[in-house]
């Protein structure tokens, strides 16, 4: 049927791995277009009123920075585990449990100045995103439990959770009825990074987090190992590195970050928790991750771009009557095309005219 | 109380549920033992359910008859099968991440065109579903009837198709080579017999049993399309492929217990309603997929090649 053969390149020029994303963003947008002809509108102008929604004022460019503040938190969740070929697909339950935690310790139960309060609460989320991932890892270490279905099934399990707390123990009770989590206490809510947006400070951290995963993958030792038992488990395990001890570490960190997100949603955008908190953040941070190549700095800038498609699709909808879900269809192509430049970037295809 | 608790398993109404939330999950984990035993994991399966849902929902609503809706979305199904054939079996890409993808981009252009045909519908509109077919003497049966024998003729296809596959797997040549792609693909290709067609034609026919089961769930087991109605179901399913060994006699044992179990706990919450929220009951369905899981991981054996991308004349 398909006469080729994929020959591995021997080197691949460094400018390709640089443009590679940039093109599977762009033949992402061009494979959209045609489902916005199908809307009936042009595609053009679509695009045009995409970006708009999301670059066109101080206003639209401080909410696509918000709306990737989370992103790049879960897409850091998804790099780390991915770089390990620990398949944590489960950053969007992580998320809510690090909500979870906002809600218990940062509506009262504890108060501390501002400049410790905001790190506590981070630290607990962290911890509790990184908790939940703890027993699958056991799981996955001793029984050979697969992590990629027990942590999908997870997400169903603390959105459920949510759900039940917030109709009952943790409603609250000033909120006219909707199923919402107590306010955060002033000291513990992330202030302002431009007045009269909703971009806060969680921004800054997600960005300082890309840098400080970029900083331990590339210079310390459990970084290499980490690399190392991705790049080959078993030549890992021969060359004396703690294969399992290193899988947990990078499920703690993976969790840990996924948690944070909850933390910049429940303390920064809200300041409360509620059972939308997360529209699939856990589960684009996956799209984040494969489009950076899992570089963490690359995941600050894909995560800002997918935020963008997000933002401005929602204007594009409003503008051009197309259904908004068009956002979820390019971040679906991307993550394809990523694959297939992936494939590019390894292999060089030539085509045979037939079965040699 | 306790009678209460065992009065339940002598409803007909609790074995007629059993059956209903069995037969999504029968196609689902049906679809997926057949890429997996062809060495392809399918992560779209989510995805393709969720599509299927809405292409077989869509096509009766706009005038297609019922068993027309299901070849429709059996079709669909196997073009995204075929999508992630192109990536994983052609090109050997991540079989993760290429699933993830096809879960992303299956859902959401189902979405995007529904949301196109029927812009703003704040009820969901909805279509003469499949009928309850009586079989002739076995539904007069008392009991048993009532329980197994007065159900849509899409529920009986369910059983048909268990039928079907382990014939497929287990007599025929085709059936053969998908255990040998998925076990040992190099001696597969010394015999002559292409592994790469072989896999893409197993994973074709497996997305296409897992629309048709997403669509079971818009055109028999309710009348109406909903976003996010497949709820997990694509996942337990792969949970349920790993509980049966891969096996499909095993797959739809696998499916009737863990439907009992739902059908059971919706029952049961009826009658300590009032003591565990029902969150917790919902909760049941995943929570027992990974007990499943840990259960079934002793003896796993998955198939050797499972995961594992074949090239042409590489030696492995």
């Amino acid at each position: 049927m398909f006469n080729f053969r994929l020959e591995e390149r021997t080197n691949t020029p460094s400018w390709m791995f640089f443009l590679s994303p940039f093109l599977a963003v762009i033949i992402s947008l061009f494979l959209a277009s045609f489902l916005i002809l199908l809307a009936g509108v042009s595609p053009i102008e679509s695009y045009f009123q995409l970006f708009k929604g999301a670059f066109g004022s101080v206003n639209a460019i401080a909410e696509t920075l918000s709306r990737a503040t989370p992103i790049i938190l879960t897409g850091l969740a998804a790099g780390i585990a991915f770089k390990a070929k620990f398949w944590n697909i489960g950053a969007e339950g992580q998320l809510y449990v690090g909500a979870l935690a906002v809600t218990f310790f940062g509506t009262g139960l504890i108060e501390l100045p501002s400049f410790l309060m905001i790190p506590f609460l981070f630290i607990v989320g962290a911890l509790a995103g990184g908790m939940l991932l703890l027993p699958l890892v056991i799981l996955r270490n001793l029984y050979k439990v697969d992590e990629v279905v027990t942590t999908l099934l997870l997400n169903f399990v603390v959105v459920l959770l949510v759900s039940y707390l917030l109709e009952g123990p943790w409603k609250d009770p000033m909120a006219l009825g909707w199923p919402q989590g107590a306010s955060v206490i002033d000291q513990g809510v992330l202030p302002q990074l431009i007045p009269r947006t909703r971009l806060h400070l969680g921004f800054m951290i997600s960005v300082f987090t890309a840098f400080a995963i970029w900083l331990i993958l590339a210079k310390t030792v459990i970084g290499f190992q980490i690399k190392s038992v991705g790049f080959n488990p078993s030549a890992s395990k021969h060359s004396g590195i703690p294969v399992m001890r290193t899988i947990v570490i990078v499920a703690l960190l993976s969790g840990g970050m996924a948690g944070m997100a909850g933390v910049t949603e429940t303390a920064g955008l809200k300041g409360y928790l509620t059972l939308d908190l997360s529209p699939g953040f856990g589960y684009a941070g996956i799209a984040v991750a494969m489009l950076a190549g899992l570089h963490p700095l690359g995941i600050i800038l894909s995560g800002i771009f997918l935020a963008s498609i997000y933002v401005g699709a929602d204007a594009m909808s409003r503008a051009m009557n197309v259904p908004s879900y068009l956002a979820d269809v390019i971040v679906a192509l991307t993550v394809l095309c990523v694959l297939l430049s992936i494939i590019f970037l390894q292999f060089k295809i030539t085509f045979s005219g037939n079965k040699s | 109380m306790i009678i209460d608790f065992l009065e339940i398993l002598f409803t007909t109404g609790f074995w007629a549920a059993t059956i209903r939330i069995a037969c999504p999950l029968i196609f689902a984990t049906l679809g997926e033992v057949i890429c997996e035993r062809a060495g392809i994991l399918n992560l779209g399966i989510e995805g393709i359910m969720s599509i299927g849902a809405m292409v077989g929902w869509m096509s009766v609503f706009l005038g297609a008859d019922l068993y027309s809706g299901i070849i429709l979305a059996a079709f669909i199904g196997g073009m995204f099968g075929f999508l992630h054939a192109i990536f994983t079996v052609y090109l050997g890409a991540s079989q993760h991440v290429t699933g993830i993808g096809i879960t992303m981009l299956a859902s959401s252009i189902g979405f995007f065109a529904f949301r196109i045909i029927l812009p703003s519908s704040t009820t969901p509109p909805k279509i003469e579903p499949f009928q309850e077919l009586h079989i002739p003497i076995l539904s007069e049966i008392p009991f048993l009837g009532e329980a197994f024998f007065q159900h849509t003729p899409f529920t009986y296809l369910a059983f048909v198709a268990v039928i079907f596959v382990f014939w497929l797997m287990n007599s025929t040549a085709f059936g053969l080579s998908v255990k040998m792609a998925g076990e040992n693909p190099m001696a597969l290709e010394a015999q002559g017999i292409n592994v790469l067609l072989v896999r893409t034609i197993a994973v074709v026919i497996g997305s296409s049993l897992m629309a048709i089961g997403g669509a079971y769930l818009t055109m028999s087991a309710f009348d109406a399309f909903y976003f996010g109605m497949i709820n997990g179901r694509g996942w337990i399913a792969i949970a349920l492929v790993i509980f049966a060994s891969w096996k499909p006699e095993r797959a739809l044992l696998g499916a009737l217990l863990f439907a009992g179990l739902d059908a059971y706990q919706v029952r049961a919450q009826q009658l300590v309603g009032a003591f565990i929220p029902y969150q917790f009951f919902l909760m049941l369905p995943f929570l027992l997929s990974i007990v499943a899981m840990v259960i079934a991981a002793k003896r796993t054996r998955y198939p050797k090649a499972l995961l594992v991308p074949f090239r042409r004349g590489e030696r492995h």
